[in-house]
């Protein structure tokens, strides 16, 4: 079943254009790997699909689950069950982990007409998700991101992301900053939170995770546009031959 | 920054500015009021009504005498226009019938007042364990579970009554801690201050329950000056809590209170303010100038006195919640979250001064500002030259909700005594769109998110509130922020 569908998608920012009529469809149980150069708009589609105002999308249609996007408050996007892992989380002083994804969690139980979640069955849950993300349980109680390494704050979405369950998580350079075992740790965390009825939108510079994270299909995203589609052997030419290449052949 | 992002700044500070005073109705009951404005007349009458012993008017007097040959203090970052001392009432009461001799008995429109803050005074109805003293204007009006503290020994009541029925005491210590010459707005205090709360604890004893006064201002053009003196015997321990509103109005109103506690050998006092008197409307008209001196004074050997203070109210704060610290290895305690929104001004922190040898002290002082308002701590630590071994550890930190509000921080150092250890912290911060949109990106509503984040700021001073009084600060200030961010 299509989970999203993007269609000749525009958007600015500042008056100007980044997307330039993006088109995409993603179903269940697929990861789409989305890659290209600095400056090609994969994180404005980020931005945009997540609804953050600073952009203002001028032309074109999103569906996720047949229902219009574009239209939802951000916060109703995430409950409807659409995550971004950051690429720069923020720090949060004060609250902790355990207390800011307790409040996430009942908002979208909240949105799904159940009751808050019990305090034992919580914290069980996020013993069980550490788990697959290999995060100390003392990092609970920790502020949401404070002092923590670049490589621990992706760890932290991607824990998240196992506490909320989404549909559709797009990952955000997610491998940008990491060393080879936290790479090795988001990876696995993603692989094992896969379904057959959730997806994935990994966009990233490098192939080096898409050795780890298989996709379905890979996307070239150049000037604002899908310019090249294929399998997951594209990344390896794109490692090859650089982004130039395709540049070149759509020309 | 690009033109949008300020827009939504500015859509930011729009909703937060439209949150509304919820305590903010005014009562029509009855009053009696001494004529307007302050002269010895005035106190003469007040002194009267209270049916005071003489050694209260003379201290009255010599007060007034010398509070007329001092000029206001303008050393504080807030900015009002002169006040006219002579444009007040000094003296409001509600008009009792009878003095009330039990709860049953107190006008019943004066109850209702009560009833509407949520603090019914209704025994039945009180939360268990806390003892209150409700303040309406110049007068104690209530006070709850006398009965159930005298079987301990303690004495919770009006201070106008403890004049009356504890004079030696009142005489003992009253002006003990904050002497009339202390500043101008407790010299102004003591002479015209006509009621507030008096608590004393005997030797060893713990208090059973949480002690609270509620002070109310009513009377338009009243000041409210009221009196606390709070005395823990040897062994002893108590918490206090004090809450405050006032009515919406266009007029400023004048309260300068006075707070005095005396913690003798290994006594601890704990005080929690949870301040929300009317802070003025968004373009800052009306409101509460919040002129208070509060000071303890560990007088005894390993005693303690602890403050945390929850400010969300006034137009103007001005008070630093101080700790003499006499005693030899006596700890004093600083918490406070000071929070300001519209064109509120808040110039608050603390005094800890080290006489006795090992004292400790700890500031731990929160500020955030929104809107237009401005937000300083002021702190002094003061070692002397006596107190061997002094330790003080201080923490100031600034929270900002958008680009219009002010924060500032000036603390104090003064060491005469080459044994102490002295440190300070600060940091400043700003909620910014990004933890927001963050925040957004998990499901969590503006709103929630930013009262997630005031909360998880302020964590570290609500914890010091006893726990019911704690939930009532968290959904203060998360009322206080309401729509505070985009």
């Amino acid at each position: 079943m299509s989970l999203l569908k993007i269609t000749n998608l525009k958007a600015n920012i500042n008056d100007k254009e980044i997307l330039h009529g993006l088109d995409l469809e993603v179903n269940q149980g697929e990861i789409h790997a989305i890659m290209g150069p600095n400056g090609s708009g994969k994180s404005t589609l980020a931005s945009v699909l997540t609804g953050r105002e600073d952009y203002e999308v001028t032309d074109g249609k999103v569906d996720f689950l047949n229902k219009n996007l574009l239209e939802m408050s951000p916060e109703d996007r995430a409950k409807e069950g659409l995550f971004l892992a950051f690429q720069y989380p923020v720090e949060i002083p004060g609250v902790s982990n355990a207390n800011f994804l307790k409040a996430a969690v009942n908002e979208k139980r909240k949105y799904q007409g159940l009751d808050p979640i019990d305090a034992i069955d919580f914290l069980k849950m996020m013993r069980e998700k550490a788990k697959l993300i290999e995060i100390d349980p003392s990092f609970f109680s920790r502020s949401v991101n404070q002092g923590f390494s670049g490589g621990e704050k992706k760890r932290n979405e991607i824990f998240q992301m196992a506490m909320l369950e989404p549909k559709l998580a797009i990952l955000d350079e997610t491998d940008s900053g990491l060393d080879i075992d936290a790479l090795r740790i988001v990876s696995n965390g993603v692989n094992q939170l896969k379904t057959k009825d959730n997806a994935f939108i990994i966009i990233t510079h490098y192939q080096r995770l898409l050795n780890y994270i298989v996709p379905d299909f890979v996307h070239v995203l150049s000037n604002g546009k899908i310019i090249k589609s294929g399998g997951k052997e594209l990344a390896l030419e794109l490692e090859e031959k650089g982004y130039d290449w395709v540049k070149d052949g759509t020309i | 920054m690009s033109q949008e992002i300020k827009e939504k700044d500015d859509e930011i500070l729009e909703q937060l500015t439209n949150s509304e005073y919820k305590y903010g109705f005014f009562s029509d009951i009855e009053q009696e009021f001494a004529p307007k404005g302050l002269n010895e007349e005035v106190i003469r009458f007040i002194s009267l009504k209270k049916n005071e012993p003489e050694f209260m008017l003379k201290w009255r007097l010599k007060a007034f005498n010398f509070w007329n040959k001092m000029k206001e203090p303008k050393w504080s970052k807030v900015k009002f226009p002169q006040i006219d001392y002579q444009d007040s009432y000094y003296y409001a009461a509600p008009v009792q019938k009878n003095k009330p001799n039990s709860i049953d008995e107190v006008d019943p429109e004066i109850l209702e007042i009560y009833n509407k803050l949520g603090i019914p005074l209704n025994e039945q109805k009180r939360l268990q364990g806390v003892a209150v003293d409700a303040v309406l204007d110049s007068v104690s009006v209530a006070t709850t579970f006398k009965d159930v503290l005298a079987k301990e020994g303690i004495i919770f009541c009006p201070i106008s009554e403890a004049v009356q029925t504890h004079p030696e005491l009142v005489e003992q210590y009253l002006g003990s801690v904050v002497p009339f010459t202390d500043n101008y707005f407790a010299a102004l205090n003591s002479a015209v201050f006509s009621d507030g709360s008096f608590v004393y604890i005997p030797k060893g004893v713990r208090s059973p329950m949480e002690l609270s006064t509620y002070f109310r201002i009513n009377a338009a053009s009243a000041g409210q000056f009221e009196r606390t003196l709070i005395i823990a015997d040897e062994r002893s321990y108590v918490s206090y809590l004090e809450g405050c509103t006032a009515p919406q109005r266009d007029q400023h109103q004048l309260h300068a209170a006075v707070v005095e506690l005396i913690a003798h050998k290994n006594a601890e006092i704990k005080y929690s303010t949870v301040q929300n008197w009317y802070p003025g409307d968004k373009e800052g008209k009306g409101g509460v100038y919040n002129f208070v001196t509060k000071r303890g004074l560990c007088e005894g050997d390993n005693s303690k006195i602890s403050w945390t203070q929850v400010e969300t109210g006034s137009a103007i704060t001005w008070k630093y919640p101080s700790c003499v610290l006499k005693g030899d290895n006596s700890i004093g305690e600083f918490y406070s979250v000071a929070m300001t929104n519209h064109y509120q001004q808040a110039d608050t922190g603390t005094k800890m001064t080290h006489l006795g040898k090992n004292t400790k002290s700890r500031i731990v002082s929160k500020g955030i500002s929104a809107g237009l308002s401005d937000n300083s701590y002021r702190g002094l630590v003061k070692v002397t030259k006596k107190a061997d071994n002094a330790r003080n550890f201080s923490q100031c930190d600034s929270l900002l909700l958008g680009n219009k509000c002010g924060a500032h921080t000036f603390p104090y150092l003064e060491i005469q005594n080459q044994s102490a250890t002295v440190e300070h912290e600060a940091t400043t911060s700003k909620i910014s769109e990004d933890i927001i949109f963050y925040l957004n990106q998990r499901g969590i509503s503006t709103e929630d998110a930013v009262a997630l984040i005031v909360n998880g700021y302020a964590k570290e001073v609500l914890n010091q509130l006893p726990m019911e009084f704690a939930v009532e600060a968290q959904k203060l200030l998360a009322i206080s922020l309401e729509g505070s961010v985009g």
